[in-house]
């Protein structure tokens, strides 16, 4: 079975002095989070299409729901955890506890504030993470990438051709994203800024998928700007 | 949902937008997965159409021949991943004269609306047909091109005098090939005349009983009827030699596109008392009829597979430029887009 997983925790702290989380702000007249749920809504290989947002944003993000998609029942709006991974593991949990969860569970995890997705890129996550286990959507690094470890010298310039720019979706097989989690230890836990960083940790492949850079996330207000500059009317 | 909309803004350049679909409107959501150039299309990339023309009509997705898979049915009637053609002739209005594909108000993909180079297309549901299994994906990819064919072909039917032994088609491009093949299917008992410039092109046709190069027509040849689908400014070179061939009261169906009026020889058109019948597009009963024939007749999916030119594999906006530059330099048959953008 396949699992959409969108995750909605963030609560907007980049968004300027926006009121709501960015997820919940409109572009195209509707709530990001809608445009965005209902690409994995329609896709028929999602046998249901999780949403994890923070406990008091709960009851608003089901009224959007009941309002905005036809049949509601496809989807299931979850509370969310206080990181990226513990919201993916309570997302695994109810999987566990409503569905089962065998070795080939796969999750299709997403940002509530990427919706731009396409219909290739989902699927290609769909099939890479039932053939090799995990995949991670990237696009090659326009931008030289340059690291610092001390925050005022440059450290390393690394190779740009090697380097790519993370997106969403981060998808996996359930059971094994589960167990990996579980085995790491607090100090990597620390370190973990997304869920493909578990399988790497663990020494475990992680495929690349192809995104697009019109896949944006829509953090800053001038993502905004640019997400509604993208959208023409029919 | 946001749905990327892939558009060309000006000639050879195309860019990604996005267009808002209602997903709990009736309307079916289509992937497409395998779509053809038309010459139509290849005429907006290439920015051949007159400028103030191509102001009006840009930006615009391209492509009208397509066939695709149902992602998202709101009645549920169409499961996901059945295989369909989508009809790209739009009509906004019923009439119970005029056809579908005549009426003013008709929109039509890639004319005047946007074509089907999208993530999904949300489509009506009686523009869409669904495709058996007989038929394979590339040549499905151009079943509007077949369609078109057959409503001329089913006009000829209904317009042309019971004279019906030898049928004369101008034209040996996609058109006249199509148009060949289906004629031979739907008038069995005609005998069929190609008239033609290309040698190489004029030996594919090995089902008609006689080819022609277009100097070398014998001067007492005569056909009963014909086909004009050579277009372009050769539609008049075409048409002249039509006039000349044809048996009195025959039926002239015109099929060519041409970009400029072309001059007739009205005076031999009244003294052998001819007709002339205009084709252009089609309609959902002509798509139905096209894929009945082409079920009911195995060898049509042979023929037309042999003008299947480049599969394309498209994953970016890059591959279709670069199908349209192979399209534009192929000398002849179809070229498909293998759609996963």
């Amino acid at each position: 079975m396949v699992f959409g997983v969108i995750l909605a925790g963030g609560i907007g702290s980049r968004m300027g002095n926006a009121e709501k989380p960015k997820q919940f702000l409109n572009i195209g007249g509707r709530p990001i989070l809608i445009h965005t749920l209902e690409k994995f809504y329609v896709c028929p290989k999602f046998e249901k299409v999780l949403v994890l947002c923070p406990n008091r944003w709960m009851e608003h993000t089901k009224n959007l729901v009941k309002k905005y998609i036809a049949d509601s029942s496809k989807i299931e709006v979850l509370e969310g955890g206080a990181t990226r991974n513990d919201t993916i593991m309570n997302s695994i949990a109810y999987i566990e506890k409503n569905y089962g969860l065998d070795d080939e569970t796969v999750i299709v995890t997403h940002d509530s504030v990427r919706p731009f997705v396409t219909h290739r890129i989902i699927e290609e996550n769909i099939e890479k993470a039932t053939e090799f286990d995990a995949c991670d959507t990237v696009i090659p690094a326009t931008d030289t990438i340059v690291r610092s470890d001390d925050n005022a010298i440059i450290s390393e310039i690394p190779e740009r051709s090697k380097m790519y720019q993370g997106q969403t979706p981060q998808s996996f097989k359930a059971k094994k994203l589960k167990e990996l989690f579980e085995a790491l230890s607090d100090e990597e836990k620390e370190i973990l800024t997304d869920a493909a960083k578990i399988f790497v940790l663990k020494g475990q492949k992680v495929h690349l998928v192809e995104g697009e850079v019109s896949n944006i996330k829509i953090t800053y207000p001038y993502d905004l700007r640019v997400a509604e500059a993208l959208i023409k009317e029919n | 949902m946001l749905n990327a909309v892939y558009q060309l803004v000006e000639p050879r350049r195309f860019e990604t937008v996005f267009q808002e679909i209602n997903v709990t409107s009736d309307k079916i959501l289509v992937r497409p997965t395998y779509l053809s150039i038309c010459h139509a299309d290849q005429r907006y990339y290439q920015g051949s159409r007159p400028a103030e023309i191509l102001a009006k009509k840009l930006p615009m997705a391209l492509l009208h021949e397509c066939i695709g898979e149902i992602v998202y049915d709101p009645k549920g009637e169409l499961k996901p991943g059945q295989r369909v053609v989508l009809i790209p002739n739009t009509p906004t209005q019923q009439d119970e004269v005029i056809a579908e594909n005549y009426l003013r108000s008709s929109k039509f993909r890639s004319s005047s609306m946007d074509g089907f180079m999208q993530d999904y297309v949300p489509m009506e549901r009686d523009r869409l047909v669904k495709l058996p299994d007989n038929i394979n994906n590339e040549v499905a990819a151009f079943t509007e091109l077949q369609s078109v064919s057959v409503h001329a072909l089913s006009r000829f039917a209904v317009t042309a005098n019971n004279n019906r032994n030898i049928m004369g088609i101008w034209g040996d491009g996609n058109l006249g090939y199509i148009t060949a093949v289906f004629c031979k299917a739907m008038f069995p008992q005609m005998k069929l005349y190609i008239f033609g410039v290309h040698g190489e092109k004029l030996a594919d046709f090995t089902f008609a009983d006689e080819v022609y190069h277009i100097n070398q027509i014998p001067e007492d040849l005569l056909v009963d009827h014909a086909f004009e689908c050579v277009g372009g400014p050769g539609s008049q070179q075409a048409v002249e030699q039509i006039i000349d061939h044809i048996q009195p009261e025959g039926t002239i169906s015109m099929m060519g596109v041409s970009e400029y009026p072309i001059p007739i020889n009205t005076r031999m058109v009244l003294e052998k008392g001819l007709k002339l019948v205009g084709s252009s597009r089609s309609g959902r009963e002509d798509f139905v009829k096209t894929i009945e024939i082409c079920s009911s007749h195995p060898d049509i999916i042979n023929y037309l597979s042999n003008i299947v030119g480049a599969v394309v594999p498209v994953r970016s906006l890059s591959d279709v430029r670069k199908a349209f530059e192979m399209d534009l330099q192929k000398s002849g048959g179809k070229t498909i887009l293998e759609w996963n953008k």
